[in-house]
């Protein structure tokens, strides 16, 4: 059984938090700081299975974690599980996030949380592993989507565009645009 | 009004929804739980509007809101009215917030019995789909028993996203409500065979759960799960597959014989290191589980072995991490075969992952020997002085006082190289938590190795000696206790060493209580056996000095805040007192037989004369006779567990009242009491104190805690026996030294540079060990060099031998007290550990046993393997439902044949002792004596064909028999004739 799934970043703040088992806001709270001290201390080269976190479970549990750039993924599960097929399965986790948001980065992960919980709820369901096969995940995700695009149909038309002149911040727009070096433009020019 | 609706909708565009919300948030650092306060007000409103999209919208943001810590349960009605929409967008958002905030005891969930089922047989699979996710984060007792059915049917629904998520839903549900484990067990095991990979790796998902907490009830499953071994490729499903096994052989040895051909074709050929560690893991668990006697136990063992070597030598540390874990499940079965890469093993000791390290640790105690324990707790002590995180320390700690004082200290082979190293460990000051252990260690190598103890003393008092005291704050002031213990016992061999330990155990020390009252009790042991010296010595003078030296320092302490301390220095003062006068008084010339109370005795003395000749009066001679008498006598080891083997003498009746009890109306309630009592008697001391415990500490009010402490601090000052502090002085002190520069600075004159030791003094022991074998390894190389090469290779090994093994220079006293019959290994506590909260427990139900309802599902197939016992309990229970059910006739007829046999089992049950054992068995087709029908069986000895052929002749004799053949099934007691 998976006891908790976690995503912080490299400064502990909370990405995702999934708990198979009830704790109260307080006690998730340091669940995830604890465990965040725990990881964080790890060189990159080290084995990716920990020991402790007295908060969550005992002897029984471990920890295993994936560090991706800067956000870390951790798995509390107990010994049902296979340690190794856990660590594919946070592979098979961030691949799926990868397709869905297109070269995932942090900020997907914290603009779209609610997202990520449904793409999540499709591999674990209830502490237990539902799917593996990254095909048929996506697959499914999918599906739903179009159920919710259909859903919102012309309805959500207006709210769309509101929310498509919130987020024109024309000045920031302006800077990106990015002007060809002009020295380099020359030089590039070949006679 | 319905332009009102209008506006108001149209305001509400320009809510914020959840990016706005993270995009304040994160512009809104400095000041985040005001800017959530507010958003939490501006959700409030929103909650209240009657547009769906507005509140589904609110719930959103309150599930981000949740992930950051807040509480959102006051929002739990509008979470549920967002979960009802009929659109699958709400009721996704609503059923999200649901399982992030909602759990088992939450009362609201009475609310949602109809909406949940509703919603589970909704047309499209994704709303059933949503609601199963959601529901399985917090299914409660109530709503597990209301929606079993509906969840049991869409095990069997069209789709197979719903059939696979119900199954594993099936398993929240078990342990909520285990009623509901029996009729769907069928089902469940139907799902095994599904043709869709999913649900049939959910199904195995379930039953490998269930298994684990309770194996032995899913052992008939065995065929199953070996038949989806030999032909699934689905790794996933095929690791737990192999968990599940390795669970199950433990139970039935004869299971892990068959699985060692197919895991080690497994471990050949595939190259999923999951599932190749698996495998392993399983062999070994099969391999602990068979006694020896297999043909090919060595092979797999060794095949398991070197797999694992492959693994730790790996550049992969998460390979290193599990291949030692492994490894050491090998080791408590098989040492020789780990030992062989001890090399291996030390070298991942000084790995940079601490993980790993601590791993190793746990393989050392297989790999001490003689020869390179000294060097091994080297390493450790060199890794405790670099290590940090005291978590670390203390494990190291621990291992090396485990891995020197296993089986009796058979490694250590000099006792003072231990004690050094004992005593450097306490040095260390790490934060240690074990201080009790080393205490423990101390006593029992200096009580047991009896050669080593005048080391022992030297060592604890230097080690009393120098004892830093003020940055001991933890459970190292233990070892003083031990010290102390050590020196009052063994100590006063030599003289010098006594006055001075004396001096020491009676120094002003800022310890414990408990501790200072044992320093006293050893300085009076000390006391006892110096007076005893100078007894024999006629040296009157000395033992005075020594009666005016301790006496002071004894009535110091009468005035210690601990009651122990104070009545142990207060009784001892005396003694040392009443010793004292009598030299006082023949020093004054003054007649001791003036002593009304001993005159009687000294008179009628023969030795009178004698002694008189001495400078030492009569009594005085008695009372250091006496004293010296207290703690005569060598006091030996005495095993943990002695006392609960000291029989009950006979005619002793521990059941009898010495009293009889007065008739009152408690009678009931305190007769069970005393059976309390009885029971523990012993084994542990009574708890009575508990009630003690539990009375409240009274509560002052402020205005009274100011009287007492006005009044106390009047009384203090006129008391003279109060040092008053001095403020004035306090002041100056510190102006005095608020400027650290101006500080004049000596400048010391040193010609001798100052030495400082970096070596551990304990290396010397190893160097010299070092030095002696090198010095025996030179003597066999000029004996080579005359022999043949044949018998050169032959004493080449016999020499290595020798060297392995260091002869041991102290020798371990391993006799124990212990009562007659009785052995230090006996083990009482038998009784695991069980956690009385887990729902497991309540999931140990006998799943083959057929029920009323389970008769439907199985068509009748009754199988009657289960024990007497058990099948005369169900048919109580379910006697007049199962002739109800039974109306065909064929069934009938069945059961009269099952009665018939029932009645056959009785007869030859009765006659051997366990027979639900084999009987399982042959269910499971795997002992090979049955009659096949799974392929799992390929291997037959001839002992087994012949039984096999007996069994034909008796089979011909008996129709149910027959019937039996039919079904594939065999009954036990055919087996047992």
């Amino acid at each position: 059984m998976i006891k908790a799934i976690l995503v912080f970043n490299n400064h502990g703040k909370p990405r995702l938090s999934k708990f198979y088992q009830y704790f109260n806001e307080d006690m998730q709270q340091q669940i995830i700081k604890e465990t965040f001290q725990l990881v964080s201390k790890r060189d990159d080269n080290v084995c990716n299975f920990l020991e402790g976190g007295s908060l969550i479970g005992g002897s029984d549990y471990k920890l295993i974690y994936r560090h991706y750039a800067t956000l870390y993924f951790v798995f509390c599960v107990d010994s049902s599980e296979s340690e190794l097929g856990i660590l594919d399965l946070i592979q098979v986790f961030v691949e799926t996030l990868d397709k869905c948001f297109e070269n995932v980065c942090e900020l997907d992960l914290i603009f779209h949380a609610d997202a990520v919980h449904h793409i999540l709820a499709e591999l674990v369901m209830g502490g237990m592993v539902l799917q593996t096969n990254m095909s048929d995940i996506l697959a499914r995700i999918e599906e739903q989507n179009k159920l919710v695009k259909q859903e919102a149909g012309i309805s959500a038309a207006s709210a769309r565009a509101v929310s498509a002149v919130k987020s024109l911040n024309i000045q920031q727009q302006i800077k990106d645009i990015k002007l060809p070096d002009l020295p380099q433009a020359i030089k590039d020019l070949k006679f | 009004m319905a332009l009102k609706k209008v506006k108001g909708n149209f305001e509400r565009i320009f809510d914020k929804n959840l990016t706005d919300l993270v995009r304040g948030i994160r512009n809104n650092k400095d000041n985040e739980a005001k800017y959530i306060a507010q958003c939490i007000e501006e959700i409030k409103l929103e909650l209240r509007q009657d547009n769906m999209n507005v509140k589904c919208n609110a719930v959103a943001k309150l599930t981000y809101i949740q992930m950051i810590g807040y509480d959102i349960s006051w929002a739990g009605f509008n979470i549920i009215e967002v979960m009802s929409s009929s659109r699958f967008t709400c009721k996704r958002i609503g059923y999200l917030a649901a399982s992030q905030s909602f759990h088992a005891d939450s009362e609201l969930l009475m609310l949602m019995t109809n909406m949940i089922r509703k919603d589970l047989n909704s047309q499209n699979q994704y709303d059933a789909g949503v609601a199963l996710s959601g529901l399985s984060c917090f299914i409660s007792a109530d709503l597990s028993r209301d929606l079993a059915n509906d969840i049991m049917t869409l095990m069997s629904s069209t789709k197979p996203y719903l059939r696979m998520k119900a199954v594993l839903m099936m398993y929240k549900v078990f342990l909520r409500y285990p009623e509901a484990l029996r009729p769907a067990f069928p089902k469940l095991k139907e799902k095994l065979e599904n043709p869709d990979p999913g649900v049939q790796s959910a199904a195995v998902n379930v039953i490998c759960e269930l298994a684990r907490k309770n194996p032995k009830n899913y052992l008939s499953l065995a065929p199953i799960f070996f038949k989806l071994m030999t032909t699934s490729s689905n790794n996933w499903m095929l690791i737990k597959i192999i968990k599940l096994f390795g669970a199950l052989t433990p139970l039935e040895p004869r299971l892990g014989k068959k699985l060692i051909e197919p895991l080690t074709n497994l471990i050949h050929s595939t190259s999923a290191m999951s599932l190749l560690y698996e495998c392993i893991n399983t062999v070994i668990a099969v391999l602990i589980s068979i006694s020896s006697g297999m043909p090919n136990h060595s092979a797999s063992i060794q095949l398991c072995v070197q797999k694992l070597r492959i693994l730790i030598e790996d550049s992969d540390q998460n390979l290193k991490y599990l291949g030692l874990l492994a490894m050491s499940k090998i080791l408590k079965t098989h040492p020789k075969s780990v030992q062989t890469h001890k090399d291996l093993i030390l070298a991942c000791l000084d790995d940079k992952d601490e993980s790993i390290r601590l791993r190793s640790l746990d393989l050392l105690y297989g790999m001490v020997s003689k020869k390179n324990l000294m060097e091994i707790v080297k390493r450790l002590l060199g890794h405790m002085e670099r290590a940090e995180g005291s978590n670390y320390r203390d494990e190291l700690l621990f291992k090396v006082i485990e891995i020197c004082s296993q089986s009796s200290y058979a490694h250590v082979t000099n006792f003072e190289w231990y004690l050094t190293v004992l005593t450097e460990l306490i040095q260390l000051e790490a934060g240690t938590k074990h201080g009790c252990l080393i205490a423990a260690q101390l006593l029992d190598v200096a009580i047991r190795v009896p050669t080593v103890r005048q080391f022992a003393v030297t060592e604890m008092i230097n080690l009393l000696d120098c004892f830093s005291i003020s940055s001991q704050s933890n459970s190292m002031y233990e070892v003083l206790y031990a010290a102390a213990f050590i020196i009052g016992e063994f100590s006063g061999e030599s003289e010098a060493d006594g006055y001075r330990s004396i001096d020491i155990l009676l120094r002003q020390m800022e310890v414990p209580g408990h501790i200072k009252s044992v320093f006293i009790q050893n300085a009076v042991k000390l006391f006892a056996r110096l007076s005893t010296a100078c007894l024999e010595k006629e040296d009157d003078r000395g033992l005075v000095r020594l009666c005016n030296n301790i006496l002071p320092k004894l009535q110091d302490f009468a005035s210690s805040e601990d009651i122990e301390v104070q009545e142990r220095a207060n009784s001892a003062a005396i003694l040392v007192d009443l010793l004292q006068t009598q030299f006082n008084d023949t020093i004054l010339n003054s007649n001791h037989t003036s002593n009304d109370i001993l005159g009687d005795i000294e008179i009628s003395d023969p030795l009178k004369e004698n002694q008189q000749k001495s400078k030492f009066p009569q009594i005085a001679i008695e009372i250091i006779q006496e004293i010296a008498l207290l703690f005569d006598g060598e006091l030996l080891p005495v095993a943990p567990k002695a006392q609960r083997k000291v029989p009950i003498p006979e005619g002793l009746d521990l059941d009898e009242w010495i009293n009889p009890p007065p008739e009152d109306e408690e009678k009931d309630s305190e007769s069970s009491e005393s059976d309390h009592d009885k029971e523990q008697l012993f084994v542990k001391e009574n708890s009575h104190s508990n009630e003690f415990k539990r009375r409240k500490s009274e509560e002052l009010p402020p205005e009274e805690i100011a009287k007492r402490k006005e009044a106390r601090r009047l009384e203090q000052m006129h008391n003279p026996h109060y040092i008053k502090a001095t403020e004035n002085h306090n002041s100056t002190n510190k102006s005095e030294y608020t400027n650290v520069d101006n500080i004049p600075i000596a400048e010391l004159a040193l010609d001798i540079p100052i030495e400082i030791q970096t070596a551990r003094r304990s290396d010397d022991y190893l160097l010299s060990q070092q030095s002696r074998s090198s010095k025996l390894e030179t003597k066999p190389k000029h004996k080579k060099t005359k022999k043949s090469k044949k018998s050169k290779h032959r004493i080449e090994y016999h020499s290595s031998e020798s060297e392995d093994e260091p002869k041991p220079i102290h020798i371990v006293n391993t006799t124990l007290d212990l009562p007659e019959g009785a052995e230090i290994t006996d083990n009482d506590d038998s009784d695991g550990k069980f956690d009385p909260d887990d729902p497991h427990r309540a999931l140990n139900i006998e799943l083959e046993i057929p029920s009323t309802t389970d008769d439907k599902n199985l068509n009748g197939k009754v199988k009657n393997h289960v024990s007497k016992v058990i099948e005369e309990n169900i048919l109580s229970l379910n006697n007049e439902d199962s002739k109800k059910s039974s109306s065909k006739s064929k069934e009938k007829k069945k059961k009269s044949k099952d009665k018939h046999r029932e009645k056959e089992h009785k007869s030859k049950k009765s006659k051997s002792e366990d027979k639900s054992r084999p009987t399982e068995l042959d269910l499971l087709g795997i002992s090979p004596p049955k009659s096949s029908k799974t392929d799992v069986e390929k291997d037959s000895s001839t002992k087994h064909k012949k039984s096999k052929k007996e069994k034909h002749h008796r089979k011909e004799k008996t129709k149910a028999s027959e019937y039996e053949e039919a079904l594939g099934i065999s009954t036990p007691s055919k087996e047992m004739l």
